[in-house]
């Protein structure tokens, strides 16, 4: 299969179902018979088609082209570049099987130090989301349903406020907290709690401490927008019947906030699994995460085609993790998005 | 089934506002009750401190004779319907209905026949698997009181239900409350701004004003016996015409108005000379032969009833409600009459101090 075919097919393939998707909508709307104004007419065919093209361009370029790359990038070997798209340059699966067995070619024994890092990365973030869950749902709802407007002001300040600082500096100073000779453990040593100091980055609890910090106003806005518009009215008709705290956040407020939770947690997720800049600075010694080792395939080992892969294996693993949740949570993608 | 309800001396302040002004009430047991009064008044803030929202400032609130004070609002023997409503949106009919029984842990199937039982009561039968969405305001007004009603509570509180519901709905609503009411025979508190809501429903009504019962009586004690001029011109239409009282003798008063010397039923505490109001209802005047000289402002033909303005001496305007078979289509604006009624049928009251 030539190069040339295969650029073409990357390049017209979107913009085919693009197209498609276009006349699709067009088909419909003619069927059912809708007589408000098109798209068009609702803002004048300059700024439409401006618009269309700014969408689409963005959409194109930013998105789908560059993820079309790396997917084809992972199924080629890694070759000079006066080899590409010569008799050498072949789909293969190459890259995949050494995320799997650690060889190119040899399949007797698994990749154990990736598969492991993979496994853990994708673990810990889940733990990561719903630790993120459980801090920011108490006070969520405090702030939407029960506190007066000042004190939710005062709040959202106090929250929002330790995000003016770069979240690199944000992971040095956890660095500096957690530290052997760091903050927490002179208070632990000066109270007298431990006698020896603990090694809080080694044992990764810097790092997971660190990813949860980073993310928890990720999860505070949705899931606030969302408890903000339950009619309180309905928390009290529920205590009303009867009901004890507990049942009414389980059946009356937990419903409401579904999609705030699922998109939340989508969100802390997706930026847990592919956090980097936190990994590297607070990870310790012997840390596992995932994304330190696809970047290392890129500009350590060089071996971008196998980056690549290993960018897909996370990405695949990430989207799987959304349609999970969406299908445990029913709500759709439109849902989360909001 | 049914619990009284004693209001005992009961203040509410948030912060340097009262709410609640020292308001005593006793409510029977199966009594309909209505809280009447305009918005502000503090009726809605009773019916929380029933339902348990809120705590008194001071006083007792008593439910079946047991004091309520430390028992939240899951754990009283009440069940109150919101002014919204608040029906949950994301269950079913029959959910909305059961989830109370739910919270008391009764089994689905019997939460179930219980929710289509209440439905048949309230004339909503087979809507059990409909969702709230679905439903018209007057629907949903039903399953509010079937929502209610499944927990059994011995007080039903009503805060404005009605208020939602276009005009023809509302007054349909009011025969049906009045009906579940007496089949279920639960005491019910009712609060609202609507007269007529209050004087068809009740047996009893409070009238509230500024955080102070004015007045509590059936509905002929509060429209023909107002107690305080706020009563007097609240319930219903009233012309008020404000004088010094002359003579008081008999259980009538003679006060001194721009209008004249006109007498009156008098009220409580009248003494010659003191400020005091009479108030006449305009269906109690009549075109007659001697009396108030007045000039025809305006007519409104409103079917079974006409009203004439009435513009009078010194600027007073009243106003007169006439029926079909008196001559109202002689009165065209511009005519002079002579207006009269029955001192019987007209009641003078002193002019509070406030």
């Amino acid at each position: 299969m030539s190069n040339a075919f295969t650029a073409y097919l990357i390049f017209l393939g979107p913009l085919v179902v693009v197209l498609g998707f276009v006349i699709a909508s067009m088909l419909q709307r003619r069927g059912a018979g809708v007589v408000e104004p098109g798209f068009f007419e609702r803002n004048g065919a300059g700024l439409a088609t401006f618009l269309i093209l700014a969408v689409g361009f963005w959409a194109l370029v930013m998105i789908v082209l560059p993820q079309l790359y790396l997917i084809d990038y992972s199924f080629h070997p890694k070759l000079p570049p006066s080899q590409r798209g010569g008799p050498r340059d072949i789909y293969t699966l190459a890259n995949y099987r050494y995320f799997l067995f650690g060889s190119p070619n040899d399949t007797s024994q698994w990749n154990a130090t990736h598969l492991n890092a993979f496994w853990i990365t994708i673990l810990v973030s889940m733990i990561i989301t719903i630790a993120n869950f459980a801090i920011c749902y108490p006070l969520a709802y405090y702030m939407a349903q029960v506190a007066r407007p000042k004190i939710v002001a005062r709040l959202m300040l106090l929250l929002v406020v330790p995000y003016f600082i770069n979240e690199i500096l944000r992971a040095f100073a956890f660095l500096v907290m957690f530290g052997t000779g760091g903050l927490i453990n002179d208070i632990l040593v000066g109270l007298g709690l431990i006698h020896e100091r603990i090694d809080f980055i080694g044992v990764d609890v810097a790092l997971y401490a660190g990813l949860t910090y980073a993310y928890v106003l990720i999860m505070m806005f949705p899931l606030y927008n969302a408890i903000e518009s339950l009619d309180r009215n309905q928390v009290e008709a529920a205590r009303d019947l009867g009901a004890p705290w507990w049942h009414i956040h389980w059946f009356v407020v937990l419903p409401h906030a579904k999609p705030g939770v699922a998109s939340g947690a989508t969100l802390v997720f997706m930026l847990c699994a592919g956090a980097l800049a936190a990994p590297l600075i607070l990870g310790g010694p012997k840390t596992l995460w995932f994304t330190p080792i696809v970047y290392d395939r890129f500009f350590q080992a060089f071996n971008w085609p196998q980056g690549a892969a290993y960018a897909l294996m996370l990405l695949a693993a990430c989207m799987a993790f959304v349609l999970i949740v969406m299908r445990l949570f029913k709500v759709s993608l439109s849902e989360i998005a909001r | 089934m049914s619990a009284d309800i004693d209001i005992d001396h009961v203040t509410i302040r948030f912060g340097d506002f009262v709410a609640v002004k020292d308001v005593s009430l006793k409510i029977a047991g199966g009594e309909f009750f209505s809280i009447l009064g305009p918005s502000g008044c503090g009726k809605t803030t009773i019916l929380r401190t029933v339902s348990g929202f809120l705590a008194p400032t001071a006083g007792t609130v008593r439910i079946g004779g047991k004091d309520m004070a430390g028992v939240g609002p899951n754990k009283r023997p009440t069940a109150l319907i919101f002014q919204n409503l608040a029906l949950f949106p994301l269950m079913s009919v029959a959910e909305n209905i059961g989830y109370g029984l739910r919270v008391r842990g009764v089994p689905g199937k019997e939460r179930r026949r219980k929710a289509d039982e209440l439905l048949s009561l309230v004339a909503l039968p087979g809507s059990g698997d409909k969702r709230i969405g679905e439903l018209s305001g007057g629907q949903k007004q039903r399953v509010a009181i079937a929502r209610a009603l499944a927990v059994e509570p011995q007080v039903l509180l009503l805060d404005e239900p009605l208020s939602a519901l276009d005009l023809r709905l509302r007054q349909h609503m009011r025969t049906e409350l009045r009906a579940i009411q007496k089949r279920v025979g639960v005491t019910f508190i009712y609060i609202t701004h609507d007269q007529g809501e209050a004087l068809t429903m009740s047996d009893r009504v409070a009238v509230m004003n500024h955080g102070v019962v004015e007045q509590v009586g059936d509905g002929h004690a509060v429209y023909d016996s107002p107690a305080t001029p706020f009563v007097a011109s609240f319930v219903g239409e009233n012309n008020g015409v404000s004088g010094r009282i002359s003579a008081v003798a008999d259980g009538f008063a003679q006060i001194d108005t721009a209008l004249g010397s006109l007498k009156g039923r008098a009220g409580a505490g009248l003494e010659p000379g003191a400020a005091a109001t009479l108030f006449v209802r305009p269906e109690r005047l009549r075109p007659a032969a001697e009396g108030i000289a007045a000039m025809v402002s305006a007519t409104a033909f409103e079917g079974h009833l006409t009203h004439v303005g009435l513009s009078c001496a010194d600027g007073h305007s009243l106003t007169m409600s006439l029926g079909r078979d008196i001559g109202a289509h002689a009165l065209t604006p511009g005519a002079e009459v002579r207006i009269g009624y029955n001192p019987a049928e007209a009641i003078v009251l002193r002019q509070e101090a406030r």
